[in-house]
This record gives structure tokens, sequence and C-alpha cells, in this order.
């Protein structure tokens, strides 16, 4: 059984939690944005539709805080409980970041709390609206402050290993490694991304649903608008995350992929199989297009699997994660672009149920990519946890009872996630839309 | 003063900071789950409710500041601590989490769910239980190092009586000062019989607790000597925590003074827990490792403090808006304010 061996079991539970974890942190980090940008087009049209969206969303936001907080404050300690050996020699090089995160958070929450707290309190909107600025920026940089401590992860620097020990650490170059720039704009592009996807999916579904009010309509076009700014944003920065990881981290690069020989013209694969002899089956291959990702320039070299020993490579099913991720991303350009040249020039096919329904799918496929992409640059990293210093076997705990703490968080993971969803619609459906826009005395259109 | 200094001491008040708000938090839990059970659900409720709403997250920060500022200040905490404390830390983990998620769950789904309410209120006294534990580990004697990794002795931790008197004075002071804050902050809304009754919960839990805080320096003399000792040498801290003890329940017997009983409660338990963590000093977890051996070098020690500070500075005047607005705004206290509706209920 797996569970008896600690590093695997680690390894799990690691992954158990943050894909948990990353859904709540995804829409905390982006959530904030779109109420802030509702609110502002309500105030500034004056529209109650809008100042309504806003508070909906936020209310419905606080929920995903709370377990995003529980959630957080549970990776938070695995760090620890499950990678000690990690943390005692990281600790020494990126525990800025880490502190300085808790700073950031503290900052959002306590805000957040506040602009709550206060919907009626002041005369004059805009100075409501004004709170939720440190509560954006907090969010924006706690997801930056976390970030970078992955990113020391694949690129560590900012010290020195002098027989075993750690010497002139800088944290700040520790915290400004070379996957930072890229891996923090790519973070919180697609968050911002798809928390406006799910919410543009919450609005689809109502419409779906039969309901032809102004204030979903008007929900749907905002954030498919701002879904499509942020995945465009995503592309352009996902090219650059390419020419990171060729510059710096080749080999992940090359399993995702499948790019063994080192060669010019290096084709983009998509798909396909590997058969024993590590060939590629039945994959479209795009010529040139890796060596165009990797260096911007269809001619140059790009370096391949082989160039690496064995023991040093990550394992290949990655390359699915990374098609899975990029095709979604894809598809969501295609289709929210689609929507919005739809909704400019009247277009009936995009009032049709068949398609609403695609806008409902954009959602759960959004947060799919985010966990596509998470589980491919983390099984992307292995053998390391930090990369060329130590393994992740050598990091992990040798607790006995990682096994039955894994099956205890599985258990915790599900309550949460069904209560978050049952709480969800329960809080929804018994404050209809309808219902809040009479007692507003908006409800007219 | 030596950087080691300095970064124990930030941590310890922000330990201690947990402490005191936490128990506030945990306690109310408990007593708002036993008022629902015995009827009294109408006194307490409200009131408990109006405290809880805004700063449930902010306690939970305060905990997260302690755990990651340790591992950043001693990084060596993550290889014996984390090992070891696998197990009990998780359980509290999963503790927290239906805690924190359920008190969402409740106030903006569905209202005055009582089993909502029995599980929010049972965790509040299993948590202190559970985090305690690191205490009492850290007294030395229950961890082994087995081929160079530390090993908890499960048997010896929990046949130990040092352990099961530091749980007990972990419960009866989250009741004992939820109580007292409480009795001040009903007080301060107007609410007569939710003060009576906390105020009668304060009494109540004043003894065992102060009967448990002498009992676990009594055994600690045979379980950590060298700690006894030093605990001795700062007994006068003890002293001045007794008094200040006596004077909150003198005042709280009186029916006087609630917020100057709360002041010296938190006196008494700053002075029992600075003088604790003085004579614990140097050692973070007897006999394996001190603060000097684990501590983390120059640099991150002297960016941790900048960032500290800088940190603080930033947080000093949101905190003091939020006390303004929610714990201290006279209106919002006693529910006068119509301002709860955004999130809330409607």
């Amino acid at each position: 059984m797996f569970f008896d061996d600690p590093v695997i079991s680690s390894r799990m539970l690691t992954l158990l939690t943050l894909s948990f974890h990353i859904i709540y942190a995804t829409i905390g980090v982006g959530v904030p944005l779109m109420i802030m940008i509702a609110q502002w087009v309500g105030i500034k049209k004056n529209d109650q539709h809008y100042i309504l969206l806003a508070r909906r969303w936020a209310r419905g936001f606080v929920v995903t805080v709370a377990v995003g907080v529980v959630t957080g404050t549970a990776i938070a300690l695995q760090l620890s409980l499950l990678w000690p050996n990690f943390m005692e020699l990281a600790g020494n090089v990126i525990a800025l970041p880490l502190f300085m995160e808790v700073f950031a958070f503290f900052f959002e929450a306590i805000f957040l709390g506040i602009y709550l707290y206060t919907w009626d309190r002041f005369e004059d909107q805009r100075k409501h609206l004004m709170l939720l600025i440190p509560v954006a920026i907090g969010a924006a940089m706690s997801a930056f402050f976390i970030t970078t401590v992955n990113a020391f992860m694949n690129a560590p620097q900012g010290f020195e290993m002098v027989n075993g020990e750690l010497v002139n650490v800088n944290p700040l170059a520790a915290m400004f490694n070379p996957a930072t720039p890229t891996k923090i704009a790519h973070v919180i592009s697609t968050a911002f991304m798809t928390s406006a996807f799910v919410l543009a999916s919450i609005a689809a579904f109502r419409l779906v649903k039969g309901s032809n009010h102004d204030y979903h309509k008007k929900a749907l076009f905002l954030t498919m608008k701002v879904g499509l700014v942020f995945s465009i944003a995503t592309v352009i920065i996902g090219d650059f995350s390419g020419k990171y990881l060729a510059e710096y981290q080749p080999e992940k690069l090359a399993a995702a992929e499948w790019h063994f020989e080192t060669e010019e013209h290096a084709p983009l694969i998509l798909f396909g199989i590997l058969n024993e002899e590590y060939e590629t089956r039945y994959a479209i291959e795009i010529p040139s297009a890796l060596s165009i990702l990797a260096h911007g320039n269809p001619s140059r070299e790009v370096i391949g699997l082989n160039e690496f020993p064995e023991e040093e490579t990550p394992p290949l099913f990655i390359h699915y994660l990374f098609d899975l991720m990029v095709m979604i991303g894809m598809f969501m350009i295609g289709l929210s672009l689609f929507y919005w040249i739809g909704v400019k020039r009247n277009w009936s096919f995009i009032q049709t149920k068949p398609f609403r329904w695609l806008l409902v799918l954009g959602g759960p496929l959004s947060l799919l990519a985010i966990e596509a992409g998470w589980w491919m640059t983390e099984f992307g990293r292995q053998p390391w946890i930090l990369r060329g210093i130590m393994t992740t076997s050598e990091a992990a705990t040798t607790s006995d009872h990682v096994g039955i703490m894994f099956i205890l968080f599985a258990g915790l993971y599900a309550i949460l996630g069904i209560g978050t969803v049952v709480i969800l619609t329960r809080m929804f459906r018994h404050h209809p839309v309808e219902k809040e826009l009479a007692k507003q005395g908006g409800g007219a259109k | 003063m030596s950087l080691e200094i300095i970064g124990i001491s930030v941590l310890w008040t922000f330990l201690f900071g947990y402490v005191i708000v936490a128990s506030i938090d945990f306690g109310a839990g408990f007593f708002n789950a036993y008022s629902s059970f015995t009827g009294k659900k109408h006194i307490l409720t409200k009131i408990i409710q109006r405290y809880l709403s805004p700063v449930w997250e902010i306690t939970n920060v305060f905990l997260v500041f302690f755990f990651v500022g340790i591992v950043g200040f001693f990084p060596k905490t993550a290889f014996y601590y984390g090992t070891t404390l696998l197990v009990p830390v998780s359980i509290a983990i999963i503790l927290l989490a239906i805690r924190g998620s359920y008190y969402a769950f409740e106030t903006y789904g569905s209202k005055g769910h009582r089993g909502y309410a029995f599980m929010y209120g049972l965790s509040g006294l299993f948590l202190p239980a559970s985090l305690s534990v690191v205490l009492t580990i850290s007294e030395g004697g229950f961890i082994t190092m087995v081929d160079g990794a530390p090993v908890l002795d499960y048997w010896a931790l929990f046949t130990s009586p040092l352990t099961w008197s530091i749980v007990v004075l972990s419960v009866t002071a989250v009741l004992y000062i939820s109580a007292v804050f409480l009795t001040w902050y009903a007080n301060q809304a107007g609410d007569k019989h939710a003060a009576n009754l906390l105020r009668k919960y304060a009494l109540f839990w004043s003894l065992p607790t102060i009967i448990t805080a002498g009992g676990i320096i009594y055994e600690l003399r045979f379980h950590n000597e060298a700690h006894f000792e030093q605990l001795m040498n700062v007994g006068w801290m003890f002293g001045i925590s007794f008094l200040l003890f006596i004077g909150t329940v003198w005042l709280i017997w009186k029916r006087r003074h609630y917020g100057i009983a709360f002041g010296l409660l938190v006196g008494q338990f700053a002075f029992a827990f600075y003088g604790y963590g003085i004579s614990h000093y140097p050692y973070l977890l007897y006999p394996h490792l001190t603060i000097y051996d684990g501590f983390t070098n120059e640099t991150m020690a002297i960016s941790l403090i900048i960032a500290f500070l800088a940190g603080f500075l930033l947080l000093i005047p949101s905190l003091y808006l939020v006390l303004r607005l929610f714990l201290f705004d006279k209106d919002y206290v006693k529910g006068l304010s119509e301002t709860k509706g955004g999130s809330q209920n409607e």
C-alpha cells in the first residue's frame, strides 16, 4: 500500500490539499477585482443592477474566503509537517515572503470584514468602493508572495552551499529569482480570468434556466468581457513562460513536449501517445512551433530530454496536463471572443440554449485548467523539491502516520466542498434577484 | 538584545495575542452552544454573534503568524516539531477548519442550526487541548532520536499527568478568559441579562483556572527540574499574576468596572505567560533545541524584523479601524446601527 511510504503519502496529501485550496485561492484573488468592477460600473452608470451584482458576489465570496482561509492554514502548516527537511533548509532563504504573505492576507481580511459590514454606512457609495482597493491589493499581494516561494523552488538562488550549509543568504535575490516574473504574472492573470469565467457561468446558468432578466445579461456580458481580456493576457504571459522554461528548466519543457532529441526547428506536439521506444504516435505536430515557443525563432535549437540523466527527468504524463491547460485556455479565448462579437453584432446564436450551455461549461473548465497547470508545474519539477539541491524524497517527513492523515483530510475537504456548494445554492435560492431588486427600489428595468 | 531574543519575543507576543483572542472566540462558541442546549439561547446568542462576526478571521491570522514566524526565525523547529507534531497539529487543523467554515456556513447560510452550533462549541474545547500538547512536548522527555530523526512517544505523552494538567488548564482558561471578556462586552451593550449570566460563568471558571495553573507548576518540579528552578527565579512574575487574578475576581464579584477587570485579566495572563516563556529560555525543545542553535542566518533575521515592523505599521491603523467600527462602536455593539445588511441575512 502506498500509504505505508511517508514520501508517497506526503506527496499525495500535499497534492490533495493544494488541489483543493487552489480553487478557493484562485477565486479569492480574482473575485475582489470583479466586485470592484461591478460596483464601479454601477456607480458610474447609476445602475442598481450592477450594485446588486457586487453585493451578491461579495456575499458569496465570504463563504469561499472562509474555506480558503482554513485550507490555506492547512497547507501553511503541512509545509512543515510533511516537508520538515525542506522547511529547515529553505526556511533560511525563503521565509521572508512566507511571512509577508500573512501580512498581506491579514490586511485583506481586515478590509474585507469592514467592506462587508458597511454597505449602508456611507452616504457616498464611492467611499465604500474605496474599501475594496485594499482588499484587492491584499489578495494580489498574497498571491505574489506565495508564488515567489514556488518560483524559488523551481529556480533557487540567493544563497551559496558550502559543505551542506547555506551561506551568503540574500532573501530578496531568492524572492526575485528568474522564475518569479512569469509565474506571478501567470498566476494572477489566470486567477482574474478564471474568476470572471466562473461568475459568467453562474449568470449563463440562470439564463439557461429560463430567466430573461437584464440583471443576468449584464452580469454575463461584463464577466465575459473581463474574462476575454485576461485570457488574452494569459496567452501572452504563457509565451514568456515557455521562454523562461527553455532557459532555466529545459527538462520541464522537454518533458511537457515529449521533446527527446536536441534539435533545431523543434515541432510542438499536441496529444498523442508514446510507444515503448519513446516514439510519439497519433499526435498533431506543428513544425518549428516549439522553437518559437522556446526562443521566439523557428530555427533555434531546443534542448531535448535525452541530455538529462534519467533519474533527474520529470514524469512524461505532464504532456497531457500541459495540453489540457493550453487547450482550455485557447477554447476560452475563442468562446469569449465569439460571444463578444456576437453581442456587438446582435447574433441570435449567442442567445440559444446550446451556446449558453457552453458558457456555463466555461467556469468549471477554467478551474480544471488551473488544476492542470499546477499539476503540470509541480510534477514537472520532480524529482526535485528544490531544483538541483534537494529531492522530494529527501525532504519528506519520516512519520508513519501520514496515510491516516490523508484519509482524515480527504474527509474534511469533502465536507468543506459539499458544504460550500450547499450553502451557496441555498443562499441565493432564498434571496432571488427579482425580490432583492424590488426591495432596493431598482426593480424596474 | 540579540536577534535571537528579539525574534522569540516577537513570536511569543503573537502567541500571547492568539491565546487571548482565540480564548474569547473558543469560549464564546462553547457558551453559545451550551446556552442553546439549556434554553438560555435567547439571552446569549445575540451578544456573542455580534462580537464574533467581524473578528473570527483575524483570530486565525494570529496563529498563522506565530507558526510561519517560528519556522522563519528558527528553521530547525520545522525539523523537530514538524516531524513529531504531525498528528496533534493535523487534528488541530481539522478542528480549526470545521470551526471556521461552519461558522461562515451558519452565519451566511442557515441560521440557528443546532448541529452547527454544537460542533462549533465542541471544537472550541478540543482545540486548546490539542494545541496545548505542543507546550507539553516542549518540556522534553517525550521525543527520542531514532536514526537521526525525532520520534514522539505517544504512550509517555498520554500517560503523563503533566499533559493532562496542561490540557485541563487550557480548557478552563479559555472559558474563564472568554466569560470575563463577554461579561464586559454584554455590559457595554447594555444587555443586563446576558451580563449577569456571563458574570456567573466567569466566577464559576475562575477557581478551576487558578488551581490547575498552580498544579502545573507543582508537576513541573518532577518532570523538568531545570525548568522548574528557572521558574522559581521569576517567581515574582507569578506572584503579580496571582494578585491580578484576585483583582479581576473581586471586581467581577462586586459587579464593578468590568472593563478594568478584563484589563487585569490580560495582565494576569501576560505575567504568567511571559514568566513561563522566560523560564523556558534558552530552550525551544528540551534538551534538543535552543534558540541559539536553531536560529536562522543574520540577513534573514534582520529582513524578517524589518518586514515585521513595516507590516505592523500597516496593520495597526487597520486594526484600530475595525475596533472603532465594531467592538467599541456603541451603536454597533448595542445593535442599533442598520449596517449589517449587506453581507448577512436580510
